[in-house]
Parts: C-alpha cells; structure tokens; sequence
C-alpha cells in the first residue's frame, strides 16, 4: 500500500513537473531565436553604406542582404544558370528613338528599413551619390567599386513618383545586368544623419554622415542590421515588412564574422562556433565530410585562365599554339587529384546550358595526341620545345590553388612540348600589372597572365577582354586581343536591346573567342562552403551571390 | 636622473621622425596601386584619374608627406580607404586589443619564464635544469602560428572546451574579465607567451648562474646570510637585464603577432596589419605601422628609465 502512495506521489510529482516544465518552457521554445552564424572569408566586414567593397563577397554578406537593387539576380535554383529578373523596379525598357535613355517602373509599396518611401527621388539620389561630384551626398569611397561596374551609366531623372529615366554615354543593352550592383540606400535615414553631424565644411559633414550611415544602415533588403563592431561581427535581423514576401527571412537572426584564415575558418565550424564557412580548408574537406557537416559547391561563374600575349612576337599568336594548349591539360585530373573535386572543368568562359554559352565549333577537352600534332604542325617538338612565361602569384581572391596548379600546368603541357616558366608574384602586384598589359615592362616578358575573373556580367565575362579598344590603359584587354569579329559581335551585342536577341548575339561572341582558343580556359571555381547539418533548405545556385532568405536552423 | 631622462627624450624625436619617414615610404615604393582597395583593375582610366586626385595620391610624395606628418602631429591619420573609417580609431581599438593579448601573454610568459631560468640557474646541470632548458628551446624553437593551430586542434576542434576564433561573443566593444570573455584569450594568449616564457628563462637561467658563481655571493654565504637573503640579492642584481629582455619582449607582443592574431581571428593590431596588406590600404598601413612604433619607442624608453632607477651604474654611462 505505502508502496502505492509513493508510486502514485512519484507520478504526482512528475506530473508537476512536466507540467510546469511545459508552462515554463513552452513560451520560451516559441520565442526560441534561431540564429544562423557565417565564417566569411574577409578579414573584416565588407562595406555596410550600400556599395559594399570585398568584391562579390561584399555583395554577397551586406549588399544583397541589406539592400536591393533595381534589377536582381534570380539564386532560386541550383540546376540553372543564375538569371537577372525584375527587383526594385518591375518593368524597363529604352527609347526607341534614343537607345541612350532608358524607363524604369519602380516596384509600388516598398519601404527602407527606416519607415521611409522608396520612390523616384531614392533612386535619382543613389546615382548621384556615385555620378554627381557636386550632390551633398556624393561619395567618392562608392565610386570605385561602382562606376567601374555600370561604366556607361551618365545620369538619372525623375519622370513621376514611380518612374525614372536613366541615361547612359552610349547605347548599351547591359544596362539592366548592370544594375544588379547598384543597391538602394535610403535617403531618408542619411539626410537625418547629415542634419546632426558636425564638419568644418558640407563635405565633412557628408563623410560623416556617411560614416554614421554605415554603423546604422538602412536598405529595403529582406535583412536589417542590427549590430555592428567594425572588423569583428555584423548582425543582421530578419525584415518582417520585406516586399517579397517569399523571400522574408526564415532565420531570426545572422551573424557574419570575418575569418580570412582557411584553417581558422575550418576550426571554428568543427568546434561549432560558427555554423557555415565559406571557402573551407581544402586539406579538411574528407574531415568536414567525415565529420557529419555539409559541403556544398556548385559551377561558379568563374574562370581560372592564362590571359595570352597577343603582342607582335608572342608564341600565343599561333592558334595551332592556343588549341595544342587547350587540348593538353587533363583537367579532371586536375580536378580528382590536386583540388578534391573542388573545380569544374572549364571549356570556355560559360558552360552548357548558361544562355551565353553558344555553340562552338572547337571542343576544349583533354586530348594529348591531337595536342601534339597541332605542336608539330605549328614547327615544334621534343627536340625542338616552345618556351613560355606565364605570371601568377602564390595566393590571392579566386585563385584558388594558384601555385600547384600552374605547376600541374607545367607538368601537362612538357608533354606538348611547351617549356612553361612561372613569374610568381605578389597578388596586388600581379592584379596591377594585369591592368598595364603585356606591353608594361612590369610583365617581365611574361607572354601569359594568370589572374582569374568573374563571369557574372557581359561587360566582366567577355569585352574587357575581347574588344581591341579594351587594351591598357583603357580595361582589363591584357593581351593586346584585336580581332576584327571580336568587335563587330562586342557591339552587336551592346546595341541589341531584346533580351532574348541580346543573349543570343552574346552567345555567338563566346563562341567566337572558343573557336579562337582565345585563353587557356582551366578551371571553374565552385565556391565551397561548408556547414553545420543543422543548416536546412539552402539552395547553392551557379552564383556569386546566395540567397539566405531560405535558410532554416534545425534545433 | 632628471637630466638622463631628458636626453633619452630627445633622442627618440629624430627616431621617431626617421621611423615616420620610412613607414611612409616603404609603403609608397611598393609596387602596386595604392587605389587596388577601392578601385577595381578594370575602372576607367579617366575614373582612376578621379579617385588618384580624391585620394590626393596624385600630389608628388615630399607634398604627401608633409601633409601626412602634420595631421598626424594633429591626432589625424586620415581614414582608411577600404572602410573610410578614421584610421586612428581603427589603430587604437586594434591596439587595445593587442594590449589585452599581450598582457595575458606577459603574464603567462615572464611568470614561468622567471620561475624555469631561476630553477634552471640554481640547480645548474642537474635534470631539474635539462628540463626546464629544454621547454626554454622548444619555447623560442616551435613555429607559434603552427602551435596555435595544434591547441585549436586539441582545446577546440577536438575538446571542444574553448573557442577557436574571436575575441569575444560581442567584439572588444564589450570585453570584460570575466569567463565568456577569458575563453577566447585563453589559446591566443598561450601561444604568444610561448616566445617570451623561453627567451625569458634562457636570459635569467644565464644571469642566475653568472650572479652565483660571483665572489659577492660567496662573501655574502660567508658572513653567513640566510640563503633567501642571497635570493634577494641575486634578484636585484639580475633584474635590470631581465627587465630590459621583458620590455622588449613585451615590446613585441604589443606589435601584435601577424601570424598568432590571424591564426585565431584576434582581432589585435596584427590581424588590422595582414588587412591593411592584402587590402593595400595605404593610410591604415602607414597609420598602424606609425602608431606601433611610437608604441615600441615609448616601450623601450620607458624601460631604459625604469633600469636607470634600478641600477645606479647606468644613469653614469
């Protein structure tokens, strides 16, 4: 019987407790913030004013976080080449009778973070704040990672409330892709800024304002910053107003800090510090695995090149030379051995099934004995080999593994004949002799560059470096390439304003550069990242960019 | 003493003048564009033309100089180009933080570095001395930045006791001593006294041992002195050498370890050194480099003072 009571006290008790447990805990595990934290591989917070500096990891972590442009890229889809779609505004279109100017519906009802309209006159101010020396607002520290982007864009004018006009120096259909890098600051929160602070003269007053600004952001991204201490975190809360209703956050809250170590990287998502890494250490992919975490990688817009000389006397002019060189790299080899899997193997700057990718007629692939011949044609072989410079640097952003792939290169291409010397040096220091071309005596000779590139845009993928007016000191054309049909589809492809018509005169200008082996086309990137497996619903997409909007955290 | 201080004071202005002049130049003969921060290798010429002359990189470098030295001398190091956030403040909360690493690390490394070359000195040739020499080279021997990943292997990879990265759960902005703070300092602060504690014991296990084989000391044992008072006396007369190796090794520390601080993300006048760098931030790197000399000067001033008061001999010489 006492045995009884006390089992029937014990039940009692127990029940008590869960009970109060539940009343207790309930409310708690309601409220429970979810809380998603991000190793990034910069050593300090990218720029959080709406032109973020960092490159695409700065446009990645708080320029498409915070801010929206007017014209977006569409990250739903990991099977599908990232495409621009319709963002702040909804509809564009260029006059007809002057291809310079161009009309932007703006999307009706979107707010900035801080209560304010977003209108005309926001978008008319955020041009100015990059274009316009004279505005109070102008910025010359956004210039640069702007204009360089948007380099036709000449002004904006307000039609109505909700509609601009923008103008550009000459007729270019880029535009729209363009925009995807200009985010939309709020005029409203910096104004207010700019009336408390204190300078010497309306440009101090605007810096500061300015400064003010980026510790208190305002943007109509679907993330509000919530906490910032420069150099070490940035906290960013989720928009519950945000437009897009898809896209309202499903995480509480985000933390991005920067970590520019591998290894450090690595350690701090092994020992559940952070919950994803960007860029993982590639020697602790198989423990990261091992381990239970996720690796995710996808085809990045991305290339990892040699930039050929195209100078009088470069061995490079020889397209049997470009095509032996094409042929003669092994590059799943290069992908299972040195990199892990971390690489797809590039056969041109866009891969099959990109809209820009065309089709043509020259297969880069691995095929050594079609690479030899193509050497003996051209006058050379193993008693008679061709020697060639190529300058790399031992690290630096989106070079992946530059070192031992470039001597993977070397050893591949002694098969074809080719003598392959490396001029390793400093990463800046290569990234500003790339500007000065192969004529710069800062080449050393060199009559092949090593540097990687992004694909995102037309301008970035391919003119830059195809158009003969491109060459030093004009844009990044450091061959000297001059190839008459290079320009006509350059232009063709500026002045045909139908998307579809566009894309398609893209298409054949990448094909054309394929035909001509224009590069060494290596190796794309494919932006691993690794992650708790607490991580859930996101999407990689063949981006730059991703959307963390999906991203749940599972208890 | 008076007079010593004030000629140590006047000769650290042409030091620091020289250091400023240097600094500034090292970073300008460089190659490389000072604009790579802010100006991506494909702008315009014509938007490169702009920002050189926004950025005033287009006046001719005697021009620059002054200009820089002069707002310096005015507590302006300009603003960073990459953030656009005044350098100065940039510098000192990096340096903060380097201080607060570097104490820990002082701490730790002169405690035991004081402890093992006592030992070391007094039991001379004995295992007791093999040991502690021994950790002295491992010490100053094992590769810091690769000692750090080990522990973050160990403590935090594998343990999971302490974190890996950071300074803190919410930035130096709110550092305390307290434990959620103390965790994040404990593996950084380790490996940076690591250097010290071995150059330290090494340093006063060979003045221990000199100071004991002194014909003082044996006339002090003569007229019979308790053997803690010899203690004292072998302190005393070692202490001005070992003081003179601390501050410059707390010299060191407090320029902050490149390597310790990116290894473990600290966010120290190291880690804003390696961005500085990589980012090509000219103003940030000539603003750290100038303030952490300054720092090192004063350091070194401040201990040539401190020996001169501890040692009589010195203020003579």
């Amino acid at each position: 019987m006492l045995h009884m009571r006390n089992e029937t006290s014990k039940k009692t008790a127990t029940a008590w407790l869960l009970a109060t447990a539940l009343v207790v805990g309930l409310p708690q595990l309601a409220s429970a913030e979810t809380v998603l934290r991000i190793g990034m591989t910069a050593a300090d917070i990218p720029r959080t004013l709406g032109q973020p500096d960092q490159g695409f990891e700065g446009n990645r972590f708080t320029g498409l976080t915070m801010y929206d442009g007017l014209t977006m890229w569409d990250l739903s889809s990991a099977d599908k080449a990232s495409v621009m779609i319709p963002g702040l505004a909804t509809e564009w279109k260029v006059d007809e009778a002057d291809k310079k100017k161009w009309t932007f519906k703006l999307r009706p009802g979107v707010k900035f973070h801080d209560g304010s309209d977003f209108n005309a006159d926001a978008v008319v101010w955020n041009v100015e704040k990059v274009l316009k020396q004279d505005a109070p607002h102008f910025d010359a520290s956004q210039v640069g990672v702007t204009a360089s982007r948007m380099p036709t864009l000449a002004s904006a004018r307000k039609i109505d409330n909700m509609t601009v006009e923008l103008t550009t120096k000459e007729p270019d259909s880029f535009l729209p892709i363009n925009l995807t890098n200009l985010f939309m600051a709020s005029p409203a929160k910096w104004q207010a800024f700019y009336d408390k602070a204190e300078g010497a003269d309306a440009k101090a007053k605007s810096q500061a304002a300015w400064a003010a600004f980026a510790r208190d952001a305002s943007g109509t991204g679907p993330w509000k910053m919530s906490k910032f201490t420069p150099r070490e975190r940035l906290e960013l809360v989720k928009n519950e107003g945000y437009w897009d209703k898809a896209r309202v956050p499903k995480v509480d809250r985000m933390v991005l800090l920067p970590m520019p170590e591998a290894n450090a990287r690595t350690a701090a998502l092994l020992s559940g510090q952070v919950d994803w890494v960007e860029a993982p250490a590639p020697d602790a992919v198989k423990e990261i695995k091992q381990r239970g975490f996720q690796l995710k990688a996808n085809e990045s817009p991305h290339v990892w090149p040699w930039q050929f000389s195209r100078i009088e006397g470069s061995p490079w002019n020889d397209i049997r030379v470009r095509k032996a060189a094409n042929l003669c790299i092994d590059r799943e080899g290069l992908k299972e051995g040195l990199l892990a899997g971390l690489m797809v193997p590039a056969t041109g700057t866009f891969e099959a099934g990109h809209p820009w990718r065309g089709k043509p007629t020259f297969e880069i692939k691995y095929d050594l004995k079609a690479a030899q011949k193509l050497m003996q044609e051209a006058g050379y072989g193993p008693s008679k080999k061709l020697t060639v410079k190529t300058q790399t640097s031992a690290s630096g952003s989106g070079q992946m593994q530059p070192l031992p792939m470039n001597e993977y290169l070397q050893q591949a291409l002694a098969e074809c004949y080719f003598d392959v010397q490396l001029d390793v040096i400093e990463w800046n220091t290569l990234f500003t002799n790339w500007r000065r071309g192969a004529k710069d005596p800062t080449a050393n000779g060199a009559n092949a560059t090593n540097v990687t590139y992004a694909a995102m845009d037309p301008f970035f993928a391919l003119v830059r470096f195809l158009q003969s007016s491109m060459a030093p000191p004009v844009s990044n054309n450091w061959g000297y390439i001059n190839n008459p049909k290079f320009d006509e589809l350059v232009t063709k492809a500026r002045q045909t304003f139908d998307p579809a018509a566009r894309d398609a005169a893209l298409a054949d200008l990448h094909a054309a550069s394929v035909d001509d082996a224009a590069f060494l086309y290596v190796a794309h990137d494919v932006s691993p990242r690794a992650m708790s497996p607490k991580v859930k619903g996101f999407v990689q997409p063949k981006s730059w960019f991703v959307d963390f909007s999906p991203v749940t955290m599972a208890p | 003493m008076f007079a010593y201080i004030a000629r140590r004071i006047v000769y650290v202005i042409p030091i620091v003048i020289s250091v400023a002049l240097v600094c500034f130049l090292l970073v300008h003969i460089t190659p490389g564009d000072p604009l790579v921060a802010v100006l991506p290798a494909d702008a315009s010429q014509e938007l490169a033309a702009q920002m050189r002359t926004a950025y005033g990189f287009d006046r001719p470098l005697p021009v620059q100089f002054g200009l820089w030295i002069w707002r310096a001398l005015h507590g302006d190091l300009g603003a960073s180009i990459a953030t656009g956030r005044p350098v100065l403040s940039e510098v000192l909360r990096a340096v903060g933080n380097t201080v607060t690493l570097a104490i820990a690390a002082a701490l730790i490394g002169f405690t035991l570095g004081l402890l093992f070359g006592l030992i070391a000195g007094y039991f001379r040739d004995t295992w007791v001395d093999k040991v502690a020499t021994s950790v002295a080279i491992a010490g100053v021997s094992v590769p810091h930045y690769w000692l750090g990943m080990v522990m973050v292997i160990i403590f935090s990879v594998q343990l999971n006791w302490l974190p890996a990265v950071g300074a803190g759960p919410g930035g130096s902005g709110s550092w305390g001593w307290d434990w959620e703070h103390m965790k994040y300092l404990i593996l950084p602060a380790i490996t940076t006294s690591v250097i010290p504690m071995g150059i330290v014991t090494r340093t006063v296990r060979a003045l221990t041992g000199d100071i004991l084989s002194q014909d003082f000391v044996e006339a002090l044992r003569a007229k019979g002195l308790r053997e803690w008072d010899v203690f004292k006396h072998v302190i005393k007369n070692a202490a001005p050498t070992a003081l003179a190796v601390m501050g410059l090794q707390l010299g060191y520390m407090l320029g902050g370890s490149i390597l310790i601080e990116t290894v473990f993300s600290w966010p120290g006048s190291g880690l804003l050194l390696n961005s500085a760098i990589f980012q090509r931030d000219l103003p940030l790197l000539q603003g750290t480099i100038l303030v952490l000399a300054l720092f090192f000067v004063t350091l070194n001033l401040l201990v040539d003072i401190a020996q001169a008061a501890i040692d009589p001999r010195i203020k003579r010489g």
